[in-house]
């Protein structure tokens, strides 16, 4: 077959790839997308069937039987279990924006840039020798296929490096990936087009794979049955069709099994398409078993091909080329091409989705981290990034890809296909502990996927790396054989003298002890940060957190009244339940609870109440349990009253703490004030008293000596200077006195001699006290009394003349001699005696109407020079008519008199009116 | 989840019953040279089994949600 044709057909294949995804891109952005439907999803999961299926199943069938399957049958069984661990990935992914296996392992644990650094090296460490698989078969398929219809194995021997299809196809791959890649970036990272493209192609390799396997079942042998029968014949072949005796093939087995079903959540091109660009997570039930079924299919031909190839080719043929070679040996072009594409199209697929993925993480998770610190690219200042970020995309890609290419060229032929694709599987499933762990296990810290993840992977290179560098002859035979520096127990493949285990097995055993060992260990050992504890706790709870995005899936169900009324009931109490519930029904226009539609409205207005009582999340689970008919455990409903009145009590015992808090500290800080004011007057007090003595005093010790030091003073002199003596001594006996009583009242400490009494028998004592006074300033004095009979009153009588009097000579300091007039009134109010006494003096001034009744203060006394009172008077007055229950306040305008006014409480009929005490 | 905790618990019946059954020691009960209708009887097992085990998901999975 002449090798334009072939390239041709690739082409033409490739271009209606093109097409395919172009049109997928289309529809998306019209809103039709293609790719919304579960079985684009189920056929696009089967990406995982490489060229490594399509070629290496029947290699690895015909040399190890039945050996192949675990690899599909671990898969198979993960299914099952998606509906647990991939529904919550791919919820979180979504929930929290992930693009990539590195992001997902590193947004768990406290969004690390070294932890997503250190998974995109070791994805790409491990993928690129499975890439180079794909180049080296798709290439060797258009050498093989390019001498038909000779069946020549290409040479061993690596052709010149312009001749080589192996670099046209990286080359090609490449620049085709880069058009599917990154045509336009999205936040989300999905590539609709690419999407449908894959499905496509999945489709095309299963057709292809099953025409081979019919034509060569059906048209060379007669069935199944001829095949088997065939192959039982031949001592050669017998032992394919059980599994082997010895070899440890039980053992290989469940390993096998173990590590596909790890790698089928963790590979990067398993979690690009079945998570990054899943569209709508109810997708994956119907991928639970149409994706296993795909796998079935692809593989039920399998053991037929490798056996029909055996008995049909000498050992000249490479077993892994049996799907091209042999309808090239029965002369069958057409069915050869059909097989190339399907080959081209498992390469191609697993080839565009692995380099996009990786391309995804190389460039969020190792270079744009590195990027955004140089300071001097000013990248961060830089409204728009997709153009630089397009073309890290587009270097990633083609760097991977020359890797490939690279690897491809180097490893040669040393390595069958599914060997390769075995070391790249066991270094991608070290991902699984973390990946595991963040998942479902709170507890693990970031140093601890750290150091699983280099444990993991040293073991990896170490047991599978450095012995496949063996045996493409770059290291010495004799590290496998006697172990590094001939030390036996380091043996690579027989690790501390471990044996009895196929390599694979050997290394997962390992390296998973390692990595599994680590993580949990280093993890407890530490502790992990507020970020980490934050982010295990989104991914681990991440269905109770993203109820909502169930919500329009919810409210399509409904729920009768008879079910939400007592569920409400056991939350709001049964009555208030009702009484919601039969409002809610008024307001619909019906009677009765039982006429109300069990529609969607009604099952939002019980989540509404419900929300009001126990918060909006927990309603939604409540709701929800119930609306799907089923009902919630028990451990459920408690859990979630414990915690949401646990949080009430405890904020409800807060607040009111909070606010005991207050009140004492605004109690204390009243008290305090209290106790200052109080010092402060009992300075005052100590002070003015010491100077109110020494004014007296001084004067009386200057005439003194005058009097003592001038014996010829005349008589009348002296006898005025001994007059002055006398009053000032008595001012101060008074002011002593007036003082010691004073404090003796507001210590509580004076004795009062309580008496019913006639005012008007006081008043009258009063006046004719002070009569004196009046005369001699020549100032009026009158009396307003009228002549019936006033109700007794208790008081002492002769302290309440002692204010009278107190009231009377103030009256006549203040008045102008000759000039004053002072008149007492008398009268009865409710329940009380009022006494009033005017002057007409210069009058006070309305501020200084409450400072008069304090200590020392004598207002005024600047205005007449007049006042010569002690200054206690007045405080004296005012305590003394308080201890009576009565009340001592004053009048007056500047200029307009005053009128001093006390009153005293009237004696209440039928009992003793208790005293009100001062202080 | 919790609406749908029967589901998941019927699919984790089927992952371990498809443990067991595509597993040492039961396949190794099934090594035999036997043959059913031309085919051995290992290799019909584990294909039997197999679409045994992709047919209970199914069944668990698309069956009417009540």
């Amino acid at each position: 077959m002449q090798g334009w044709v072939l390239v041709i057909v690739a082409f033409a294949y490739l271009g209606m790839l093109f097409a395919v995804a172009s049109w997928g891109d289309r529809r998306a952005e019209a809103g039709r997308s293609i790719i919304a439907n579960p079985w684009t999803y189920a056929l696009s999961l089967a990406v995982y069937c490489s060229t490594w299926t399509f070629y290496g199943s029947v290699g690895r069938a015909a040399s190890n039987g039945i050996g192949f399957l675990p690899i599909y049958l671990g898969p198979t069984l993960m299914a099952a279990l998606w509906w647990y661990a991939m529904r919550k990935i791919i919820r979180i992914s979504k929930a929290y924006r992930i693009t990539s296996i590195a992001d997902f392992i590193a947004t768990r644990y406290g969004k690390s840039q070294i932890l997503g650094g250190l998974v995109t090296v070791i994805a790409v460490l491990g993928v690129v020798p499975y890439i180079s698989l794909q180049l080296k078969a798709i290439s060797r398929s258009f050498v093989i296929l390019r001498n038909y219809p000779d069946v020549v194995m290409p040479a061993q021997a690596v052709a010149p490096f312009l001749n080589d299809t192996g670099l046209y196809i990286a080359l090609i791959l490449a620049a085709f990936t880069i058009l599917f890649g990154t045509r336009h970036l999205d936040a989300t990272e999905r590539h609709e087009g690419m999407v449908a493209a894959i499905a496509f192609e999945s489709v095309v390799k299963l057709v292809a794979f099953l025409a081979v396997g019919a034509f060569v079942t059906f048209g060379v042998y007669h069935g199944f049955g001829d095949i088997f029968r065939l192959a039982e014949q031949s001592e050669r072949l017998r032992p394919l069709l059980t599994v082997p005796a010895s070899g440890g093939s039980y053992a290989t087995w469940p390993f096998l099994t173990f590590l596909s079903m790890l790698t089928i959540l963790v590979l990067p091109r398993q979690f690009q398409i079945s998570v990054v660009e899943n569209v709508d997570e109810d997708h994956l039930r119907r991928a639970i078993w149409l994706f296993p079924l795909y796998m079935l299919l692809i593989n039920i031909f399998v053991l037929p091909l490798a056996l029909g190839g055996l008995m049909l080719f000498g050992p000249g043929v490479d077993a892994d080329t049996f799907v091209l070679t042999l309808p090239m040996a029965q002369q069958k072009g057409a069915l050869a091409l059909l097989a190339f594409v399907g080959g081209l199209s498992a390469g191609t697929g697993m080839v565009i989705v692995e380099t996009i993925a990786l391309s995804t993480m190389v460039c969020n998770d190792l270079v744009m981290p590195v990027l955004l610190r140089w300071r001097w690219l000013r990248l961060n200042e830089r409204t728009d990034l997709s153009r630089p970020l397009r073309l890290i995309r587009r270097c990633a890609i083609t760097g991977i890809l020359v890797l490939g290419y690279i690897h491809f060229r180097a490893a040669g032929e040393s390595y069958a296909l599914v060997a390769t694709g075995l070391i790249s599987f066991a270094a991608v499933a070290q991902f699984a502990p973390a990946m595991f762990g963040s998942i479902y296990w709170r507890g693990g810290t970031h140093s601890g996927a750290i150091a699983g993840l280099c444990g993991g992977f040293a073991v990896w290179a170490y047991t599978l790396l450095l012995p496949s560098f063996v045996k493409s002859g770059w290291l010495p035979g004799s590290f496998l054989s006697a172990g590094p520096l001939g030390i036996g127990l380091l043996k690579p493949q027989e690790l501390f003298g471990l044996s009895g285990m196929d390599e694979i097995s050997h290394c997962l055993f390992w390296s998973m002890l390692v990595n599994v060992g680590l993580h949990v260990g280093v993890s407890l050992i530490g502790r992990q940060s507020a970020d980490e504890t934050e982010q295990a706790t989104l991914f681990v709870d991440v269905f109770r957190r993203t109820q909502e995005l169930e919500r329009s899936a919810f409210w399509r169900g409904s729920a009768p009244v008879a079910d939400l009324l007592p569920l409400i009931g056991r939350f709001l109490g049964p009555d208030r339940a009702r009484e919601a519930f039969l409002a809610y029904a008024r307001r619909q226009g019906v009677e009765s609870l039982e006429d109300l539609e069990p529609d969607a409205e009604l099952v939002a207005f019980a989540e509404n109440q419900l929300a009001g009582a126990i918060g909006g999340a927990s309603a939604r689970v409540m709701i929800a349990s119930l609306v799907q008919q089923q009902p919630p455990g028990i451990d459920e409903v408690m859990n979630i009253l414990d915690e949401a009145s646990q949080v009430r009590a405890y904020s409800h015992r807060l607040e009111q703490k909070s606010r005991e808090l207050e009140d004492a500290s605004r109690e204390l800080r009243a008290a305090n004030e209290q106790l200052k004011e109080l010092d402060r007057m009992k300075d005052d007090f100590v002070s003015t008293v010491t100077h109110e003595l020494r004014t007296p005093l001084t004067s009386i010790r200057a005439f003194s000596e005058i009097l003592l030091e001038d014996p010829e003073i005349h008589l009348p002199e002296r006898k005025r200077f001994l007059a002055i003596i006398v009053k000032e001594t008595q001012r101060l006996t008074r002011l002593i006195n007036q003082v010691l009583e004073l404090a003796k009242i507001e210590s509580g400490s004076a004795e009062w001699h309580t008496t019913e009494m006639d005012v008007k028998d006081v008043i009258r004592e009063s006046v004719e006290a002070v009569s004196q006074l009046f005369r001699e300033s020549g100032i009026e004095l009158s009396m307003a009394m009228n002549g019936e009979a006033i109700p007794l009153v208790r008081a002492d009588r002769d302290r309440l003349m002692q204010v009278l009097i107190n009231l009377l000579s103030n009256a006549v300091n203040v008045c102008l001699p000759n000039q004053g007039r002072v008149e007492i009134r008398l009268g009865v109010g409710a329940g009380a005696l009022r006494v009033d006494i005017q002057d007409n003096g210069p009058g006070i001034n309305p501020a200084d109407h409450e400072t008069v009744f304090e200590k020392f203060r004598q207002v005024g006394d600047t205005l007449t020079g007049k006042l010569r009172g002690t200054g206690l008077g007045l405080p004296i007055s005012r305590r003394i008519i308080e201890h009576f229950g009565g009340r001592l306040w004053v009048q007056s305008e500047l200029g307009q008199g005053a009128t001093f006014s006390f009153t005293l409480p009237l004696q209440r009929e039928g009992g003793q009116r208790p005293l009100q005490l001062a202080r | 989840m919790r609406r749908s905790g029967i589901t998941g618990q019927r699919l984790a019946a089927v992952f371990l019953l498809g443990c067991v059954l595509l597993n040492y020691p039961i396949l190794s009960l099934f090594a035999r040279p036997i043959v059913i209708a031309g085919i051995p009887l290992l290799y019909a097992f584990l294909f039997g089994s197999w679409a045994l085990v992709i047919a209970l998901m199914a069944l668990v999975i698309e069956r009417p949600r009540d």
